[in-house]
């Protein structure tokens, strides 16, 4: 922990190509409520476009003053991408009252930054807002997918000398995004604590196959057909749970729920490039009956050698229970031994 | 007269500007602009139908499910498939869980913080009133954020997460319910009505819903200091600034209808204009373009043949939002809208008396939370545990499909066009499409256009508080809006 600061950090929120969704899910943290997490980490909301009561007038006046760095900027977050369109003008999104494109005030504002956080999978790295033809020319503040060509460049650091901080995700947990900023405000969030995507390692070092509660269906290759069954997902249903870098299925959403819990299938949204897999979300390519996507880290003779050994020993509770939408068949109770 | 730039304007969903024409301390005409476009229905163009329910939600973070719901329905409609009753139940449910968390958030957290304004430093209740709603700091904040929270915990028991779940599918839900899912489920609605009897009401559900008239709800305040609950305080403060006398709209009102089950919809479809209600006509939905930023602008056309190509030099262009009219008409949709047109005797009386306007607006909203959450309690219990949720059918190679539900913030339409198997046109109408519209080829401006002509600015004033008012009473969604 680093020494007692004497004043509280200055966060600026900023949304742009985006759906405000990381916000909304934000407003629903718990254990403390976002409010009060950011009070307990000594950050001051100078400003944010749901929570805020400067508006008009008031808001471009701060922004005016941030930007000459007369107000000093500590955290300034961008939830949305970049817009950069039509034709590199960025008159897709001119923020209101300032005539001004807000890919531009993004760019002057993230120079006075001490730090430079994405809120989400858009501001990241395009994410669905760059889906399709990318009709906005979106992009991320420093990527665009994998590729470090977002805004700010493959150059950019922010005035910490750190790079942006990917809170990657479609929508980010709640938690995701306060505890990065609990970590930043107390001095415990540095380079080596991002993976090599820029997210924070605090989550992106799991998986969200990670307590999946269908993991029993997946040892035994036990398989899902259809919406509301209960077997494993990755098979047929399009599941990237085994390769997506997030913690969703021990940290949990909305109190006890995750997508895999809500019985449909990952499509792994903090990762570059989600919105695109190149094929339907909800059906999983295969070549030959085997999966294209497997599990991250996985030798692929020996997924296809496991794959083939659990299927013939699958149980008849897994293998009815996986294509049902209520439990079938109990697990068996061992008759005692007696003595 | 001075032409004023107002905004960004923040507590709205995404960003806004407002242009007006101000003189005699009024304002004497307005122009709403819809500063961002993103290109969803360009997004859409070509993918696999299904991959609706992963795109649509994702236009709005605040009304991610019924994007869903919407989108769900198209589906369902060009393929010919209906949901089991559990899964009825279920959509029902979750849209509920939204709409009313998202009614919540707009009068603790967007609306009400206005009032804590230093311009009203000088009114009697301010000091009461900025303790309890200002911006961060308010008490009420601390109170309702987890109250929401916990309430959402419906999202994580039924759809895994929120926003942008895909439990709702096209045949149902896919997230089965066992008897425990449906305990939980009566437990979390008990603990939310604890919190809107307390809180929000200072009454129970039931004394509210029994208000019918102006005179019912005036006695009802009568009987308590104007501190008693925020729902009185809201009162107090509507009365005090006679909020009744603001932000008259165009008096048209529409609800597509929402919450199925076995007898039609719980809120009915319909228009009401000028005391009577009639038959909506969906076949008579057009999109005006003569004032957006959008090309191919010839002849207003119905969502299913719809085009959305942006041009950001159209001559007269002045925003990003198109101009949906109904049978040439400017409507205003929202929980006012959808309460009038359903007959609620309240909202009714109140609409009778004064139309639209931003009092009307809030009181509809707060009323609407006590209806949905006693609905909800019942759906709760007609759920079947064991039974199915969800039922299956293959996506048609050639279809047409449309999906219109109710959205927190109004009337919510998704048109889709499938050839080959795949999606060829996909045209979305949203809430606020329809009352933060610009002028149509006829020059006739948009819902809010007209709410604001007439409206007071003080003294010195840059951002007109009356003006804030007014456009936060319609709870907009800007990134709905224009998608």
């Amino acid at each position: 922990m680093t020494e007692h600061r004497k004043r509280d950090l200055n966060l600026l929120w900023l949304q742009s190509g985006g759906c405000g969704g990381c916000t909304l899910s934000l407003l629903c943290a718990e254990s403390p409520d976002v409010l009060t997490a950011l009070e307990a980490a000594g950050i001051r909301l100078l400003w944010h476009p749901s929570i805020s009561e400067a508006s008009g007038d008031e808001f471009r006046s701060l922004l005016e003053q941030v930007s000459t760095g007369e107000i000093a900027l500590d955290i300034l977050c961008l939830e949305g991408a970049v817009v950069r369109g039509p034709g590199g003008t960025g008159r897709f999104h001119m923020l209101a009252g300032t005539g001004q494109p807000m890919m531009e005030w993004i760019g002057k504002l993230a120079r006075q930054a001490e730090y430079v956080v994405a809120v989400g999978s858009c501001a990241a790295y395009g994410g669905i807002t760059a889906g399709g033809s990318n009709p906005s020319d979106a992009c991320g503040l420093q990527y665009v997918g994998t590729g470090k060509t977002g805004l700010l460049g493959e150059a950019f650091r922010a005035r910490s000398t750190m790079p942006v901080v990917n809170i990657a995700g479609c929508p980010t947990h709640p938690n995701w995004v306060t505890e990065t900023l609990m970590q930043l405000a107390s001095g415990q969030l540095a380079e080596k604590d991002l993976d090599p995507l820029g997210r924070p390692r605090s989550y992106a070092d799991h998986l969200v196959h990670h307590g999946c509660p269908r993991n029993e269906f997946y040892e035994f290759k036990a398989s899902a057909e259809k919406p509301s069954d209960l077997g494993c997902m990755m098979e047929h249903m399009g599941c990237l749970g085994t390769q997506a870098h997030a913690d969703c299925n021990t940290r949990l959403w909305n109190g006890e729920g995750s997508c895999l819990r809500g019985g449909y299938a990952c499509i792994n949204c903090t990762a570059p490039g989600f919105e695109e897999p190149g094929h339907s979300f909800s059906e999983t390519p295969t070549i030959a009956g085997i999966p294209i996507g497997l599990p991250t880290d996985m030798p692929k003779a020996w997924f296809v050698a496991l794959a083939s050994l659990s299927k013939a020993a699958t149980p008849k509770r897994l293998k009815e229970n996986a294509v049902s939408d209520h439990i079938r068949v109990s697990p068996g109770n061992r008759p005692r031994k007696r003595s | 007269m001075s032409r004023r730039i107002v905004g960004p304007f923040n507590r709205v969903e995404g960003d806004l500007e407002v242009h007006l024409d101000i003189s005699d301390a009024r304002v004497q005409d307005a122009w709403v602009v819809s500063p961002l476009y993103r290109g969803f229905e360009q997004i859409l163009h070509g993918k696999d139908p299904r991959d609706a329910m992963v795109y649509t939600p994702r236009i709005c973070g605040i009304c991610s499910v019924s994007q869903s719901v919407a989108a769900a329905m198209a589906l369902a409609d060009a393929q010919g498939l209906a949901m089991p009753a559990n899964g009825e139940l279920a959509v029902n449910l979750i849209l509920a869980n939204e709409n009313v968390a998202d009614h919540l958030t707009h009068f603790y957290l967007f609306f009400m913080p206005d009032f804590a304004r230093g311009v009203y430093a000088d009114e009697p209740w301010h000091s009461q009133v900025t303790g309890r709603f200002r911006a961060v700091s308010g008490t009420a904040a601390r109170q309702v954020l987890p109250a929401r929270a916990d309430f959402m915990h419906l999202m994580g028991l039924l759809a895994g997460k929120w926003p942008h779940s895909l439990a709702i599918q096209p045949g149902g839900t896919t997230r089965s319910i066992e008897v425990q899912e449906q305990m939980r489920i009566s437990g979390i609605l008990f603990a939310f009505r604890r919190f809107l009897e307390s809180t929000l009401f200072g009454d129970t559900l039931e004394a509210v819903l029994a208000l019918d008239s102006f005179e019912a709800l005036h006695a009802w305040a009568a009987r308590y200091p104007w501190e008693h609950s925020d729902f009185c305080r809201f009162l107090h403060l509507a009365d005090a600034l006679n909020l009744d006398q603001l932000g008259r709209g165009s008096d048209t009102f529409m609800s597509y209808g929402v919450y199925s089950g076995r007898d039609g919809h719980l809120f009915g479809q319909g228009v009401w204009q000028a005391d009577a209600r009639s038959v909506l006509d969906p076949g008579l939905i057009r999109e005006d373009l003569s004032h957006s930023w959008m090309a191919h602008r010839k002849d207003p056309k119905h969502p299913y043949d719809g085009v959305t190509v942006p041009d950001a030099d159209a001559c007269n262009g002045y925003t990003w939002c198109k101009a949906p009219r109904l049978d040439g008409r400017v409507v205003e949709v929202g929980a006012l809208a959808r309460q009038v047109v359903d007959g609620q005797p309240l909202i009714r009386d109140l609409v009778r008396r004064s139309g639209g306007n931003v009092r009307n607006r809030v009181v509809a909203r707060l009323l609407e939370i006590a209806r949905v959450v006693v609905a909800m309690e019942g759906w709760g219990r007609e759920l079947t545990p064991g039974e199915p949720c969800c039922n299956h059918a293959s996506i048609p190679e050639e279809a047409t499909g449309c999906g219109m539900i109710e959205a927190a913030r109004g009337s919510l339409g998704h048109w889709l066009k499938i050839r080959n198997g795949r999606i060829l046109n996909y045209q979305i109408i949203a809430p606020t499409t329809w009352n933060f519209s610009p002028r149509d080829a006829r020059g006739t401006p948009g819902s809010l256009e007209q709410a604001l002509i007439g409206a007071p600015v003080r003294n010195g004033e840059k951002d007109p508080v009356a003006v804030q008012h007014i456009v936060r009473s319609f709870d907009p969604c800007m990134v709905c809006t224009v998608h």
